[in-house]
């Protein structure tokens, strides 16, 4: 039967009838739906660990337990789990461990575009690329019969075109997973399992002949392939960018590279000997061309396409013309030159009635210096808000406001950090700031719920990702258990409530915490009257307008309100300085 | 079996991913090949939302290349008028006449380009441009939030296939109790786009 689904839906699948037991991750765009879509399947047990690194151990800990296992991560939370990936590349398993990672180039969602194919190399570990939904879902198959037959983590990469991108795929709907009961026996093996410098130096020949035979495996596989066609240009491709350069050069012969590491040196000799000049077309870094340079092939490749940003069929064809690879073909005819006329930009931005609107406005009144996190509130760097000084990487805020801090910086610092983001990895900074006697105040923009990525649960929500009611981690007993005595509670949009707490925070001379606690208004839907603007009253001064709710729109004398997209929150009647916005009586 | 190459383009929230996906699988129903790209994360929040859906004998690349977009879908006219590049002469441009003020404007810093300037920048490749009221007509139909719906069923008259294909997609797609309701925002669309 043939269905459209994502990559990351066929992804899932793929290990889901390949018998893989035991998922764990945590959201990061574009990787989340892979472990959302696994959890819906019956009799697995899928998790949102609180980090990536977690979900790592826990997938080594399956496949070492017998049981087939996926991670599954965007490129940045392959930096966190990078410690767990190295080791079980030295211990091996017992069972199939399927790692799948989403790169992101062009940061849709990033806060950079690194190449994971690096990782490949670095980790020395397999790394399998799909190209659309029926390679996902036939690599993962692959995959898992690979990491068992060499007794190692496999890691297929994704992009967000091919994460994100729908594409038809066959799929059987009676087919099942194999039966449970054939999970491999554990026991234990001292020399294999326990990393201790003189077992870790006995392993490392095991991992160098490993890739050897890998690198064997790599001439033979369908997974790697030529595709003849004429033999004036050879391509080498991979993933989404094959299928780019695929209509963009619909007469070449092709190098097909399902397989991204290690790579079949003989097929690739073979490959350049079969065309006049061979052009590697790949995304973000030279990869494929350095491996093919050092085997003396000439090659053209980031000399012609760029080493940054993200590619499309497009882009690939303006380059090729540019470089006189491809004949120049006429611009799109213009019926009359465009006329010239501004198209302002639409850059996302906080929703009516989130609480970090009320906490950005307070802190940006306050004029302190704030170090953010990643999550929705990264927002609040924007116009108008203006109230964040940084963001680098998930749980980088408070360990970034302590170090400015001991560095010399006279105001008080102030970290903002999300719910789910403080039990990424958060924690440990926070301890960290008590234990070197710093004074930094952290603020906790509690949601009560994993925002940005489409609203997971998380170790404070009290659900599971399988939605089993679970123990929910009361953050205020936490930072207070951790020693924190100064720790207040309040809902930001209450202005008023949490610039008197900010300001007796910002006054004392110890490390604090303030929990800045608003459910997040796309999931709590709460929706009240909207408040009314007297046109009489209103001064025209724009003040409402620096909170930068978008249902708050500038007419011609005065500001007025969509009330289709008002939830009544409120916060507008409590900047407003001439008292013209009020609230409905309910 | 010719390409048929598509760009739905709207603000986070607006329904573009839910309209990408019925468009794609009727063209799976009609026995096309099928790609589709789209953005999560970040964009959701109120920012410009692109989705791309192509129909062919055999797709390879789910991205559509500029100037070859056959149909533009604007959810709301700045964004249709954002995705210019993406037409040519041969292009048709289905526009929800409906604005959704960006920050910008909101604030007084920038102005909102009329209807005949929107009009004008999507005619200046020579392709035909034709409006319609979705939103009213999806509110008409229970919820204007049906508006991309709406658009579909205008649409269908344009890239054919068979009324009932695409009320089957919507109800496989759409939460069973919405399925009544936005099959009438389809069909209130389809009559709407035939005037």
């Amino acid at each position: 039967m043939k269905e459209l689904i994502t990559g990351n839906e066929a992804l899932a699948y793929g290990a889901y009838l390949s018998g893989v037991r035991v998922g764990a991750a945590y959201p990061g765009t574009p990787s989340t739906q892979i472990m959302e879509k696994f959890a819906s399947f019956p009799g697995v047990h899928a998790e949102w660990a609180p980090n990536e690194k977690v979900a790592m151990d826990v997938g080594i800990g399956a496949a070492f337990a017998g049981t087939r296992a996926l991670v599954s991560t965007k490129h940045v939370g392959l930096n966190v789990a990078a410690d767990s990936l190295f080791y079980a590349v030295y211990t091996g398993l017992n069972a199939g461990l399927l790692i799948a990672c989403a790169d992101d180039p062009g940061m849709h969602s990033s806060q950079n575009e690194q190449d994971n194919r690096n990782y490949a190399k670095f980790a020395k570990v397999p790394m399998l690329e799909p190209s659309d939904s029926e390679e996902a879902m036939q690599f993962a198959a692959t995959a898992l019969e690979m990491s068992e037959t060499f007794d190692t983590p496999v890691i297929i990469r994704f992009v967000t075109r091919t994460s994100h991108s729908s594409s038809v795929v066959d799929i059987d709907p009676d087919a099942l997973p194999p039966p449970a009961k054939e999970r491999k026996p554990y026991k234990r093996e001292i020399g294999k399992f326990v990393m201790v410098p003189g077992n870790a130096r006995r392993r490392h020949p095991v991992v160098e002949e490993r890739i050897s035979k890998l690198r064997e495996y790599a001439e033979s596989t369908p997974l790697n392939r030529i595709e003849p066609g004429n033999d004036d240009w050879g391509i080498v491709a991979s993933g989404a960018v094959y299928q780019y350069a695929r209509e963009v050069f619909p007469e070449a012969t092709f190098l097909r590279l399902g397989m991204v590491y290690p790579l079949p040196e003989k097929l690739i000799r073979e490959f350049a000997g079969r065309v006049k000049k061979v052009l590697v077309i790949e995304e973000l870094d030279p990869f494929f061309e350095e491996h093919l340079r050092l085997l003396g092939i000439q090659v053209i490749g980031k000399d012609v396409f760029p080493i940054v940003g993200e590619f499309s069929p497009s882009l690939i064809r303006q380059a090729a013309i540019k470089a006189g690879i491809l004949p120049a073909t006429a611009p799109v005819s213009a019926a009359t030159p465009a006329p010239e006329i501004s198209i302002p930009i639409r850059p996302p931005t906080l929703c009516p009635g989130c609480g970090h609107r009320g906490m950005f406005t307070v802190l940006k009144e306050a004029g302190v210096v704030v170090m953010g996190d990643i999550g929705c509130y990264t927002l609040g760097a924007a116009s108008p808000l203006e109230a964040l000084h940084f963001c680098g990487c998930m749980g980088a805020s408070i360990g970034v406001a302590h170090g400015m801090d001991k560095g010399g910086i006279p105001d008080r610092l102030v970290a903002v950090i999300g719910d789910s983001t403080l039990f990424h990895s958060g924690l440990h900074p926070l301890i960290n700031t008590l234990y070197n006697r710093g004074n930094t105040t952290t603020i906790i923009a509690d949601n009560s719920t994993t925002g940005m990525t489409g609203h997971q649960h998380h170790p404070g929500t009290g659900y599971t990702l399988q939605k089993q009611p679970t123990l929910k981690v009361d953050l205020e007993r936490m930072v207070r258990g951790f020693g924190f005595s100064k720790v207040d509670v309040c809902d930001p949009n209450e202005m008023d409530d949490f610039r008197k707490i900010l300001e007796d925070h910002l006054k004392g001379e110890e490390a604090s915490v303030i929990i800045a606690r608003r459910p997040c208004a796309l999931q709590s839907r709460e929706k009240r009257t909207p408040p009314r603007i007297d046109p009489e009253l209103c001064t025209n001064c724009g003040t409402c307008l620096d909170i930068g709710c978008s249902p708050l729109v500038q007419d011609e004398d005065c500001v007025s309100i969509n009330e289709a997209m008002c939830t009544g929150c409120g916060l507008c009647v409590q900047v407003c300085p001439a008292g013209a916005i009020t609230r409905e009586k309910e | 079996m010719k390409k048929i190459d598509y760009l739905l383009a709207g603000v986070g929230g607006q329904g573009t991913i839910l309209a990408s996906r019925i468009l794609a699988s009727a063209g799976l129903e009609m026995g096309y090949d099928v790609k589709t790209a789209e953005v999560h994360g970040m964009a959701q929040r109120g920012g410009s939302v692109e989705s791309h859906v192509r129909w062919g004998e055999k797709v390879h690349s789910p991205l559509v290349e500029h100037g070859m977009a056959d149909y533009l879908i604007g959810f709301e006219m700045l964004e249709a008028a954002r995705w210019l590049t993406y037409l040519n002469k041969n292009s048709v441009t289905l526009i929800n006449r409906f604005r959704i003020p960006p920050p910008l404007v909101n604030l007084g810093k920038a102005s909102y380009p009329s209807e005949k300037e929107i009009e004008n920048l999507l005619q200046s490749r020579g392709g035909t441009v034709k409006w319609l009221n979705a939103t009213d007509v999806a509110e008409d139909a229970g919820n204007p939030a049906m508006s991309g719906v709406v658009l579909l069923g205008a649409l269908s008259n344009l890239v054919g296939g068979d009324q009932e294909i695409w009320l089957q997609v919507i109800k496989r797609l759409v939460p069973a109790r919405f399925v009544d309701m936005n099959q009438k925002a389809f069909l209130a669309g389809r009559d709407a786009g035939r005037d």
